[in-house]
């Protein structure tokens, strides 16, 4: 009842639920403010119909943001991306990722960047003429433990152009 | 004779007995885990609410041997969520990155195209032949947690099957063997 081995499992068990319980609490730990991004459409490359009949449009877009205050101890990587949001007749909501990073290091939080979309911006369909949508900063929080944080800032106001070009 | 007789018919019983008892007590400590996983399939509403990482399509989030924690709810996909899928005739799920939605008004049905964060292209490869588009019947479950390394017992013990079979019968001979 006393033995060593005994003595040696029952502290193995505690110290490992305890670090397991650690684990779940560095979580809570992390809280952060709202990072302001902005994103300009500096150009649309070219906006066509394909074959398939699903319109598609190239943009180059100026991104930048500085989430560096979502950064803390826990934290192993960011997971950033730019989505487009619209709305169609039949679909109630689509959402497009035109580009991502992965940020490691603070430092690196702080962006500034020019790029076309790394993603292909096609509709299902042929509704994009004209068509209005929103500009969606999303970043993922992953920690080196523990539960994941998700976030995001919209910036509603784009329009594509009205004719294919 | 008869002294002998009840010594040793004593002894039997008194083994036979011992034997039950850990027998049962094995018995009980499966059955306890098992209550656990379906009471944790419940709760989460997923079918596999603990998944392994397997391979190296989400690093550097996610690593070879990580435990992720997933939870279904009937919140819509949408953009960015980290979610398991099954393909059709495979069995391993894959957990990837949501990177487009498209979801329709009338219907609610929703079409999910998905890539890994390490992959360069998106998931179509890894669909079936002439899917496009994942529907919602296919997601298992969205990852909301994670816990680093726990998982390469699980893939030593399923990649080299030996390793599960040595362990299971050095617990069972403890069990068996222990006086308490």
């Amino acid at each position: 009842m006393h033995s060593f081995g005994y003595r040696a499992n029952a502290l193995f068990t505690f110290a490992v639920t305890i670090l397991g319980f650690m684990c779940a609490l560095a979580s809570f730990t992390d809280s952060f403010n709202s990072p302001s991004p902005s994103v300009q459409v500096l150009k649309v490359n070219w906006f066509q119909k394909q074959p398939n009949g699903n319109d598609e449009v190239s943009m180059t877009l100026n991104i930048s943001a500085d989430l560096q205050s979502l950064f803390t101890w826990n934290t192993k990587q960011v997971f950033v991306f730019l989505a487009a949001e619209y709305v169609t007749p039949k679909h109630v909501l689509n959402q497009i990722s035109l580009w991502d990073a992965i940020i490691q290091e603070k430092e690196n939080a702080k962006f500034t960047i020019t790029t076309s979309n790394k993603y292909r911006f096609i509709d299902q369909g042929s509704n994009l003429r004209g068509k209005e949508f929103n500009l969606t900063l999303h970043w993922h929080v992953m920690p080196k433990t523990g539960k994941m944080l998700a976030d995001k800032v919209v910036l509603p106001g784009y329009r594509l152009p009205a004719e294919y070009r | 004779m008869g002294f002998v007789g009840d010594t040793v018919d004593s002894i039997k019983s008194l083994q036979i007995r011992q034997v039950l008892t850990q027998g049962v007590s094995l018995g009980m400590i499966v059955t306890s885990a098992l209550i656990i996983w379906k009471a944790l399939m419940c709760i989460t509403g997923s079918e596999s609410p603990v998944v392994v990482v397997l391979s190296g399509s989400m690093e550097p989030g996610f690593k070879r041997g990580d435990i992720l924690f997933l939870h279904m709810s009937k919140d819509p996909i949408r953009t960015g969520e980290i979610v398991v899928f099954n393909v059709d005739g495979r069995e391993i799920p894959i957990v990837h990155r949501v990177i487009k939605v498209h979801e329709r008004g009338d219907t609610g049905e929703v079409d999910v195209l998905t890539k890994g964060d390490n992959n360069y292209g998106d998931d179509r490869l890894l669909y079936a032949h002439g899917q496009l588009w994942l529907q919602r019947h296919h997601i298992m479950g969205r990852a909301v947690g994670f816990l680093p390394y726990v998982g390469w017992v699980t893939i030593i013990m399923t990649e080299k099957p030996i390793i599960k079979y040595i362990l299971i019968g050095a617990l069972g001979l403890l069990v068996i063997t222990s006086k308490e």
